[in-house]
């Protein structure tokens, strides 16, 4: 070990300041987000065409049998929110992750074809094969590795680069996205509502066996990923800088992409590829957090948070039932114009 | 005074793809000191740091740090005795400057530690040294190159690493920056013991600064030794194909290379080099100077 | 071969005899007429082959003649738009000097659906020939912003920074385009049509509407071949050429959103057309854009009508849109294109 270096003790109090300050204000920002998350969610249970009272959402979600209430908000309502809530953590902290291991904010699951390939899987398996809830979710996690690894072997030419990959990820998306197209044109009629479910992700139609293995999946696949954590932040260095701080940078990226992957595709087997989520959570965290530590329990958060708003806002907030997929696409979109402007100005990593 | 650690090379081969870069490589490198790795373009230098830090894998060989072998050795135990600052290293956005030196600390943690007053400790320390702590809560984006360098170094202290490797520590960097960073590095030598190996592209420099100079040359070990013993006109012609000069250097009494090119030689008669062969025969040979305008890329294949 | 056409510096390079390209041209065109015959002969319905001649003469007195001459203005159009997008793509390419722009990938074709969409949704929009102006409006205004965006920044407009721009663009305008026609159930029917493009409503009235406009924007792109030349050699050396730099390049790009809105006004947002045709013409005849417009514009037309064909023979007896298979085909040459280029040309 090193021997002790002098420092003057200032040095290391101001130290200490710096580090307590960001921590603090860390568990600040989580510990509000967390109260948005909470409120969003009970908003969504109580508000709507009808209004029921806290007590009475309460009393439905312990069982009890509530007139009126027990069928819209325990039936309608409440696999429509936690659905809501799993999808926005799950596609926030998979977003993020990629985002933090391939360095570049555009290198989100939705804009390299992953979700795009879960959702070409799972409108066939749904669309043409009429399979069961449990195989959709098992060919859409297929599907979603096999196009990371099929993006990320393309990339892949000497090691891989990160505007390659970029570029590739976008064909990809553009080919599964017509596939999913065919796939919903050939189902009888073209089916407006499905179609927009597999191309932009709704929640209309939100049922508990949607629910429990995206549920199950996120229980399973969160740990995973926040165990990994420090590597991440590590890999953010660079390769080498990560390996030389003692990262085992190739074990560390499958890892953290499986799991990424596996978030996705329950996820989207569930709602669709809900637009943006996945892009637009990390930079919103980073924005709130600061650059400094790990983003990945902000931005799942921040993830849920928006489906939440999103989801309560499409079907609320004006005379048509939008699917969620619309409202955060048409939010999403300016904010990754914004995001591509502000890189390109700071001659960023683009 | 640290522990001093033997790191050596043991037949190293090491290439990319079906390319060999580095071919059958001995190399010890003496501890305590300040080592410099020079040799020409695409010669394995970086090639050669990176195998020592493990980032690459030998084709054959091995590289052996206190007995045990690199590539074995368990990532975490290795980054807390071998630190390396790459050529290019990445910043995320936005990130300060003490985050960036605290990133330092990953080998010492794990997933169920703390951060604790150690850590604040080694990050002071490392800030202290490097006089980045008035840049602490500054982004790394907003800083100039030369700051930029010393907060890497910084990082790379924090880590607490009895050896630093580090690949081109200087380029991008102006005169004055790139004595700041020399002299910053030697300080370290010298205060703290800790062992450093660095790739340099300017040979004058690396004559000043090395205790211990290495030149490679057609994928091995050409010559090393003090910079007195390595850095001769016969060298100069074996590994980068250049006629020079060496003279004393008036400021530091090491050698100083005077390049010999086609125009602007006072007296021709007395270059010592017209038996090796004419001008026109070596206009094709790469002059060193442009080593320094190279991009990294190319360097580094 | 022995005097050097300064402004055509390219040329010189990779010069090619006259006759290999004149082969070359030929031999497209012979491809377009086959293809054209095929796409009457070949559809959901099997046609034998004495009444594909007969409905060549004009005549539909048998159920199969009556289903060729249907097929006969489809072709027609398909070869236009195939053509449009062939050029575009071309002319896109020499104007923004990247290997990636395509009208689809630009988001242009997107910008027009959007314009459309928009204009019949608020603006009671119902006459095909306001259709094609507002889509012309939207691809130039969507062009204008996508190009404004990627060259934002350090290096100018990166064919990474231009996918990428065009790629969110793209997004953002199919979100919108779904927003607006999600609640409006009358013009949902035809939501298909804006979202992938394809050929099957053809008509010869249709085409008629958008003939003048494609015949300004074909003009003006196959003349800009010589500015083209000059611009690939940079802003700097072209205007020391003695070139007018941004009326040249405001000129060509003007004629390709021209075709690339006319297009979309009639067949819905088609991709990467614009994108496969001019590089395999680049392999066929050079970079020199007096040939490379051309012929970009003659097997623009094969690919579209090939593409077309193949989706009404692949999925018998319903139809494939033309613009998905020329998704499938395209992207993965966009792949091959992107994993070619050099790493720092990205």
């Amino acid at each position: 070990m090193s021997a002790p270096v002098l420092t003057r003790p200032a040095s290391v109090e101001a130290a200490t300041r710096r580090r307590v300050r960001g921590a603090s204000r860390r568990r600040r920002v989580v510990l509000v987000l967390v109260l948005l998350v909470a409120a969003a969610f009970a908003v969504t249970l109580m508000a709507g065409r009808t209004y029921y009272p806290p007590g009475d959402v309460l009393r439905v979600i312990l069982g009890e049998q509530v007139p009126g209430a027990s069928f819209t908000v325990g039936r309608l309502r409440l696999p429509r929110a936690v659905l809501a809530l799993i999808a926005g953590f799950s596609f926030g902290l998979a977003g993020v992750t990629f985002q933090t291991m391939l360095r570049n904010p555009l290198a989100s699951p939705d804009i390299i074809g992953i979700s795009s390939g879960a959702s070409a899987a799972a409108a066939i398996a749904i669309v043409t094969l009429s399979l069961g809830e449990v195989q959709v979710s098992v060919l859409a996690i297929a599907a979603g590795l096999g196009v990371a690894l099929l993006v990320y072997s393309l990339a892949f030419r000497g090691g891989v680069v990160g505007t390659r990959l970029i570029l590739i990820g976008i064909g990809i998306s553009a080919m599964l996205d017509s596939i999913t197209s065919y796939v919903l044109s050939q189902a009888a009629e073209w089916d407006l509502q499905e179609a927009m479910r597999w191309l932009t992700g709704s929640l209309n139609g939100a049922a508990w066996d949607q629910v429990v293995p995206a549920l199950a999946a996120a229980a399973v696949l969160t740990p995973l990923l926040l165990g990994q954590a420090r590597n991440l932040t590590a890999l953010q260095l660079g390769d080498d800088t990560a390996s030389a701080l003692g990262v085992r940078v190739e074990r560390t990226r499958i890892t953290v992409i499986v799991a990424a992957v596996g978030l996705i595709a329950f996820a989207t087997a569930a709602a669709g590829p809900i637009a943006f989520v996945a892009f637009l959570s990390g930079p919103i965290a980073a924005r709130i957090v600061g650059a400094g530590g790990s983003l990945l329990v902000p931005a799942g958060l921040v993830g849920s948070l928006l489906v939440l708003v999103a989801d309560f806002t499409g079907q609320f907030a004006f005379g048509e039932r939008y699917p969620v997929g619309v409202v955060t696409g048409v939010l999403g979109a300016p904010y990754l114009v914004h995001l591509i402007i502000r890189t390109n100005r700071a001659g960023g990593s683009l | 005074m640290t522990t001093h650690h033997r790191l050596t090379a043991e037949g190293l081969t090491l290439g990319y793809g079906d390319r060999t870069v580095v071919d059958s490589l001995d190399l010890a490198v003496p501890p305590g000191r300040i080592t410099v790795i020079v040799g020409a373009n695409a010669c394995g230098k970086s090639t050669l740091l990176r195998s020592m830090s493990r980032l690459l894998a030998p084709r054959k060989g091995r590289v052996v740090l206190d007995g045990k072998e690199v590539h074995r050795l368990p990532a975490k135990e290795l980054a807390r005795t071998l630190g390396l600052l790459p050529q290019s290293p990445v910043a995320p956005e936005g990130i300060t400057v003490s985050d960036l030196v605290g990133r330092g600390r990953h080998p010492h943690q794990s997933v169920f530690s703390r951060w604790n007053e150690k850590d604040d400790a080694a990050v002071a320390a490392a800030l202290e040294a490097t006089h980045t702590e008035p840049l602490a809560e500054r982004a790394v984006d907003e800083l100039s190159g030369g700051q930029r360098q010393r907060v890497w170094i910084a990082m790379a202290l924090a880590q607490q690493t009895d050896l630093l490797l580090l690949d081109e520590p200087t380029t991008f960097l102006d005169a004055s920056h790139q004595i700041e960073v020399l002299d910053l590095l030697t300080d370290l030598n010298r205060s703290r013991g800790t062992t450093i190996v660095m790739v340099l592209h300017d040979l004058n420099l690396a004559a000043r600064y090395a205790d211990h100079l290495i030149a490679l040359a057609g994928g091995g070990l050409h010559a090393s030794g003090t910079p007195a013993e390595v850095l001769t006109e016969e060298t100069v012609r074996a590994v980068f194909d250049l006629d020079s000069r060496i003279i004393e250097d008036p400021v530091s009494g090491r050698p100083l290379m005077l390049p010999i090119g086609r125009h602007h030689i006072l007296e021709p008669a007395r270059r010592n080099t017209a038996a090796t062969g004419g001008p026109q025969e070596r206009s094709s040979a790469e002059p060193y100077q442009s080593d320094v305008s190279a991009t990294p890329g190319s360097a580094r294949k | 071969m022995t005097t050097l056409d300064t402004r055509t510096p390219p040329d010189a390079v990779t010069r090619r005899p006259v006759g290999a390209r004149l082969l070359w041209l030929l031999l497209s065109v012979l491809a377009l007429a086959a293809v054209m015959v095929a796409s009457v002969a070949f559809g959901s319905r099997d046609v034998p082959w004495s009444d594909v001649v007969a409905a060549f003469g004009g005549s539909d007195d048998t159920l199969g003649q009556a289903a060729a001459t249907k097929r006969i203005p489809r072709t027609v159009l398909a070869v236009v738009i195939g053509a449009a997008l062939g050029l575009a793509g071309g002319v896109m390419q020499g104007v923004t000097r990247n290997p990636l722009a395509d009208p689809g990938i630009l988001g242009v074709n997107m910008g027009a659906s959007l314009a459309v969409v928009t204009a019949v949704a608020f603006f009671g929009l119902t006459s095909p020939t306001s259709y094609i102006w507002v889509a012309i409006v939207g691809a130039a205004l969507s062009a204008l912003f996508v190009y404004t965006v990627g060259t934002l920044g350090r290096g100018g407009a990166t064919p990474l920074k231009l996918a990428l721009a065009g790629a969110a663009t793209s997004a953002a305008f199919a979100s919108l385009v779904s927003a607006v026609i999600l609640p409006r159930n009358d013009i949902a029917g035809s939501f298909k049509l804006w979202q992938i493009g394809g050929v099957g409503g053809a008509s010869f009235e249709r085409i008629g509407q958008v003939a003048p406009f494609l015949a300004v924007g074909f003009a003006v792109c196959l003349l800009s071949a010589r500015a083209l030349n000059s611009l690939a050699l940079g802003d700097e050396l072209a205007a020391g050429l003695g070139e007018r730099v941004a009326v040249a390049r405001a000129v060509a790009a003007l004629g390709a959103v021209l075709l690339c809105g006319a297009a979309t006004a009639v067949a819905g947002p088609i991709g990467f057309v614009g994108l496969v045709v001019p590089h395999a013409c680049r392999l066929l005849v050079g970079v020199d854009h007096r040939w490379l417009l051309p012929l970009s514009t003659v097997l623009g037309g094969v690919l579209l009508t090939a593409a077309d064909v193949v989706g009404r023979i692949v999925a018998r007896p319903s139809e494939i849109d033309v613009g998905i298979v020329t998704a499938l085909i395209g992207a993965p040459f966009f792949i091959y294109i992107v994993r070619r280029q050099k790493v720092r040309a990205l």
